[in-house]
């Protein structure tokens, strides 16, 4: 008995000191937390109330009933899950969303790099700088424009690749209805416009060296090359582990905005990914309920690369996002 | 001597070694440069060649001829200049928006008393990773009434938690001191943020007000997904109608009824559309490289 009061009291104790501590703390950081208060509404109403609706994607949605409707769907279990990977679309979504995002990691990675590497031997700064601005300024453009210039260009009646290639003798291609052009022409458009951006970081990494190693490699008889090869790309190897283990736990989330405008029912067959997918069923036919679904198995798996390849960052590189 | 010689030579080809990267170096900028300029010169001297010319494929590098009429098309165009109006409102309402929302998350977050700390870092980095996902979202954003509302272009992002965490590691970055001092002096935490942590990270702030105007100038999907009515939509989308869908719609609104005249100025409409479009962006720029290389490296990553 005594034994259980014992036990009792203790957390009873420690509950009111909790208590004493918390009231302490709140009137300690009063206006901390008042102004928190807006933020962690906002955060609680666009992005926690949203992660609640994700129960529509075991149940059967009734529309009309505005933010109720959420909750208030009978019971499916898995049917919609069941539904998306019987049809025919699961396996061609997935395909299409690894490999946009394969082939641009593949393509687009080395050349930030690359171009970092070579103006960094640029000893004028005025050049230097001067080329850093103009190739990072694709990057602010917006994707809407950058699709739009390359409809046109590439139109076939009236856009000035066809016309060189009729010049060469070719025939017209019309490259944004041919499924095979959809990717090459989404990773080198990707490319071109954020080679420049992403190559700041790799500048900023090997500005970081010391000039005194240079020196050093200089003195010993090393050519630019070695030196680049032996001591540049080793000091930003760090760097480029890192961006590229973050990049391959984004593998499974394409920017849905330029696969959406570059798009057309021609080239659904390699253009058609999974957030295009869920848009189309759920804003366009209202399928609510299987859409979210949808693009909960696409968040679930996406958040699980990415678990699983910060895990790989923090074990190989010794840094992680969290 | 022989031994001499062969240094010498050896010194020689290292020479000629570096000579060859050099020129692969400077081949590979200048082909950098010409990649990334010639899109923009090429929409450029099209918005600006004569009719004739660009409908017959001369136009490659620079103009040929002059001939403006497509500006005034545009600009007489009314559609163009709403739009253009709803992306400034946009931009302005919803940066300031953005830039005191992160300041306030940011500041209760970067100090170490804060009794809520780790579990509000976990809430906001939390949501970066994963989501309720499209139509969730919709969802609610439409259920709380922002459909064909202006609002549904400013408060569903208020916020970027990645945005947030480089404003919290600038303010991380502060002396301890400078907080302790202002807070004996009897100042409290909207005070000293105001007037002391604000004014400490304004190179922070630059790149950070330069990243939400150009995500605010270049939103599209928000616009997309809420705004039904055309009087309230942005550039980006009536760009989207322009270029992409290809509609005629300025054409046909400047009266132009001869279908030569009117292939011709539909084509050069879209370059001119272009060129108004990217030139607010493209002014600003330059001016932020310095910035804009700091912010970069701040939010890289967490060691």
């Amino acid at each position: 008995m005594s034994v259980q009061t014992k036990a009792l009291k203790k957390p009873k104790l420690s509950k009111e000191e909790k208590r004493r501590l918390f009231r302490k703390n709140i009137s300690r950081d009063k206006y901390l937390i008042l102004m928190f208060l807006p933020v962690l509404i906002y955060y609680l109403i666009f992005s926690y109330l949203p992660m609640t609706g994700l129960v529509m994607a075991f149940q059967e949605f009734i529309p009309g009933k505005g933010l109720a409707g959420i909750y208030t769907g009978s019971w499916v279990g898995l049917k919609w899950f069941k539904q998306f990977f019987s049809s025919v679309f699961a396996w061609k979504l997935v395909r299409n969303t690894f490999l946009l995002s394969f082939y641009s990691l593949i393509f687009g990675f080395p050349i930030p790099i690359l171009f970092a590497v070579c103006i960094t031997q640029i000893k004028n700064k005025a050049i230097q700088r001067s080329a850093q601005v103009i190739t990072y300024l694709p990057y602010f453009i917006s994707t809407v424009v950058v699709v739009g210039m390359m409809t046109n260009f590439l139109s076939p009646s009236t856009g000035i690749v066809n016309q060189i290639i009729e010049m060469c003798g070719g025939k017209p291609i019309n490259f944004m209805s041919d499924p095979s052009w959809f990717r090459r022409l989404y990773v080198i458009s990707g490319s071109w416009q954020s080679f420049g951006f992403n190559s700041i970081i790799f500048v900023a990494s090997i500005m970081a060296i010391s000039p005194d190693l240079y020196e050093a490699m200089r003195i010993d008889g090393a050519s630019k090359r070695q030196q680049v090869w032996h001591l540049e790309l080793p000091m930003i190897k760090p760097t480029i582990l890192l961006l590229l283990i973050m990049s391959l736990g984004n593998i499974l989330s394409v920017g849905f905005e330029k696969v959406y405008l570059m798009y057309n029912t021609a080239v659904y067959e390699t253009a058609d990914v999974i957030s295009t997918y869920v848009y189309r069923q759920g804003i366009d036919n209202k399928n609510y309920s299987y859409a979210t679904a949808v693009g909960l198995f696409n968040s679930v798996v996406g958040f699980s690369l990415v678990c699983l390849s910060n895990g790989f960052s923090r074990k190989f590189s010794g840094s992680s996002i969290w | 001597m022989q031994e001499k010689k062969s240094g010498l030579s050896e010194f020689k080809n290292e020479g000629t070694g570096d000579k060859i990267f050099d020129i692969c170096v400077w081949v590979i900028v200048v082909v950098a440069v010409c990649v990334t300029l010639y899109p923009f010169l090429y929409v450029a001297s099209i918005s600006v060649s004569d009719g004739m010319a660009v409908a017959k494929g001369e136009v490659m590098f620079l103009p040929k001829g002059w001939d403006l009429e497509a500006y005034h098309m545009v600009t007489r165009y009314q559609q163009i200049w709403v739009s253009y109006g709803n992306t400034f409102l946009y931009t302005i309402v919803g940066t300031a928006f953005n830039i005191v929302f992160t300041c306030l998350a940011a500041y209760p977050l970067s100090r170490k008393q804060f009794f809520l700390r780790k579990k509000m870092n976990f809430l906001l980095a939390f949501t970066m990773y994963f989501s309720g996902g499209l139509i969730p979202t919709y969802m609610v954003v439409t259920g709380l009434g922002f459909y064909n509302s202006r609002w549904a272009m400013i408060i569903p992002t208020l916020l970027s938690a990645y945005n947030v965490m480089i404003c919290r590691s600038a303010m991380e970055a502060i002396p301890e001191d400078l907080f302790e001092n202002a807070t004996l002096e009897g100042a409290n935490d909207f005070y000293i943020l105001y007037k002391i942590a604000v004014p400490l990270i304004k190179p922070t702030l630059a790149v950070l007000t330069l990243y939400y105007a150009v995500a605010r100038y270049n939103d599209f999907f928000n616009a997309m997904l809420y705004l039904g009515k055309s009087e309230l939509q942005p550039l980006q989308m009536f760009l989207r109608r322009i270029l992409i869908i290809s509609s005629s719609e300025i054409v046909q609104a400047s009266g132009t009824t001869a279908a030569a005249a009117a292939a011709q100025s539909t084509l050069k409409i879209r370059y001119v559309c272009i060129v108004l479009s990217t030139v607010p962006i493209l002014c600003i720029c330059p001016f932020i490289q310095k910035y804009l290389v700091k912010g970069t490296m701040l939010g890289a990553v967490k060691e």
